[in-house]
């Protein structure tokens, strides 16, 4: 692949005597949606983690965009295009759905060191903030906190903050986590609808939905990528039907 | 979503200023100039409060060293006027400067930890300038360093009593306007939104260090003013300006006033001083009533006494 747009090479992260992740290789083209899936603690979240700058892997490089940014802090490659969605629902529980929102907004807008301008009333914010929302169905729940979305909203509005902030890159931590069918179905729609634009990594353990929205796949397990390639290639491959596959079927 | 211009926090923040302004009206009516002299000094614990509420209550950052830009604003002043600088306006801007400088600093080491170490590095600050005022023999010591002249800014006389207590509550209120413009703005929104959720801020794109620091540093800045202030009132500076009882007692101010609420911490003050006041003229041993009420405010009133007076959600 002459220019990913993300590549992650020879990647260790040890937790104690533990490899969450063993010399991890990995690269998404520019609008692939490329999911990474694998058995539990596989490394599938310390993988994003390492990508998105939580954690600083002990070895390895990461390059977005044709920039080295192993040691970039997480903020900076949020502002660069890296943009993260959580497995744990991870809000401003205070806030309600367009101030979420409009945080993302005002970060990507550059700096927040203003402090004069009321950003409750600031257009600015609220009209991009209320597009994000509406991309993902929530528009008509804007002014209510946090607190009292339903689990599905609020899964919903983990992915329009990532979306607010424009990211060349989304790094989706099990979007489907905790849904029932009918949420899952939507969140499924709203991805394959974003199919092309943004570039994708996805973790996640709805079979269905990987083989739905895939490009290619890489099966993970204790750290280290076994298998990588086209769906079909991968449901075919007899390593990862004993790894994983397998096991669940 | 358009909150409307008259809601009740704000009509119940128009009355407190209104009662503080009349405080001098039924000080001379009554002939007790006294409490001209308590309700001054508690505004100076008020803005005090407030400014910690910057840090405390919005940023979460539970500062116990406050009482040491209190104290740096007024050695400010107390140096000064030693050495013969007679105009306020220079001392108080010194005052500022300095406690500004020192917040920067205290601000940048101590931010670099959190949750206890947080506390309890911003109190090992807060002592080391309390021991730095006491070594200053030069200027008092232990014994403190009173001050000639409250001197005057161009018409304003500080000798006089009502007009600095009319001087202190324009500034409250200043910094009162001040705070609310600075939480309801951008950088506001970044603080509380790393408060609340720090992961998340940071997966925005918000690095949370730097607007915490700005966030510190506004803080002692406000405080040194306070400091200023107190120094000017009681035309005397001393070390027990900066104990540590004093950065407690500035918490609970905040924390008994309602936390994240601005004005519930000048609300704070007016009761834990003028408590203080009422039963320390029963019983010497007055804590010993105020400490159950505390005890029952923080039980019972989840967002202090401003929550209870302003409704549930803040102002």
């Amino acid at each position: 692949m002459a220019e990913a747009l993300l590549t992650v090479s020879g990647v260790i992260k040890r937790f104690g005597g533990i490899a969450a992740s063993d010399g991890v290789d990995l690269s998404i083209a520019r609008g692939e949606c490329h999911a990474v899936i694998g058995p539990n603690g596989a490394g599938k979240t310390t993988l994003i983690a390492q990508v998105s700058g939580e954690l600083r892997p002990d070895a390895g490089r990461i390059v977005f965009d044709g920039a080295d940014v192993t040691h970039e802090p997480a903020p900076r490659r949020a502002r660069s295009g890296l943009a993260r969605s959580f497995q744990v629902t991870c809000l401003i529980p205070s806030f309600t759905a367009i101030e979420n929102a409009a945080l993302a907004i005002q970060a990507r807008q550059g700096h927040s060191f203003r402090f004069w301008r009321e950003a409750r009333g600031d257009r600015s914010l609220n009209e991009p903030a209320m597009a994000a929302l509406a991309r993902v169905g929530l528009e008509g729940r804007a002014n209510v906190p946090v607190g009292a979305l339903a689990h599905g909203e609020q899964r919903a509005l983990e992915i329009a903050l990532a979306l607010a902030l424009e990211p060349r890159l989304l790094l989706l931590d099990e979007p489907m986590a905790g849904m029932g069918p009918s949420d899952a179905a939507r969140m499924i729609a709203l991805l394959d609808g974003l199919k092309g634009r943004v570039a994708m990594l996805l973790v996640e353990h709805d079979m269905d939905a990987v083989f739905r929205l895939a490009d290619r796949i890489s099966v993970l397990v204790y750290g280290k990528v076994i298998a990588s390639g086209r769906p079909e290639d991968v449901r075919a491959d007899a390593e990862v039907k004993r790894a994983y596959l397998g096991e669940a079927a | 979503m358009r909150v409307p211009v008259i809601d009740r926090p704000r009509i119940a923040t128009f009355l407190l200023f209104g009662l503080l302004a009349l405080v001098p009206v039924y000080a001379g009516l009554f002939d007790q100039p006294f409490y001209l002299t308590l309700f001054a000094r508690v505004m100076i614990f008020a803005l005090a409060a407030v400014s910690l509420d910057l840090v405390l209550g919005f940023g979460g950052m539970v500062s116990f060293g406050h009482a040491a830009y209190l104290g740096v604003g007024a050695y400010a002043v107390g140096i000064l006027a030693y050495h013969g600088v007679d105009s306020v306006l220079v001392r108080w801007s010194v005052a500022i400067l300095a406690s500004a400088a020192v917040a920067l600093f205290i601000g940048s080491v101590s931010l670099r930890t959190s949750g206890m170490y947080f506390i309890m590095i911003t109190l090992a600050f807060a002592q080391m300038l309390f021991y730095l005022a006491v070594s200053l023999k030069a200027y008092g010591g232990d014994d403190g360093l009173p001050i000639a002249q409250r001197g005057a800014i161009g018409p304003i006389d500080l000798n006089s009593s009502t007009q600095l207590y009319y001087l202190i509550l324009v500034l409250l209120g200043l910094a009162l306007a001040l705070a609310h413009r600075i939480i309801g703005s951008r950088f506001g929104r970044a603080l509380e939104g790393a408060k609340w959720n720090e992961r998340r801020a940071v997966a925005l794109g918000i690095a949370p260090y730097r607007y915490r620091l700005v966030a510190f540093v506004i803080s002692g800045t406000i405080c040194g003013l306070a400091g200023a202030l107190l120094a000017t009132l009681t035309s005397f500076v001393s070390p027990s300006y900066m104990a540590w009882t004093r950065s407690g007692e500035i918490i609970v101010m905040v924390v008994l006033g309602g936390m994240a609420t601005l004005t519930g911490p000048i609300v704070g003050a007016i009761v834990l001083l003028v408590l203080e006041e009422i039963l320390a003229t029963i019983t010497i041993h007055w804590m010993l009533i105020l400490g159950p009420v505390l005890v029952l405010v923080v039980l019972f009133a989840r967002r202090g006494l401003w929550g209870w007076i302003a409704g549930a959600r803040h102002g």
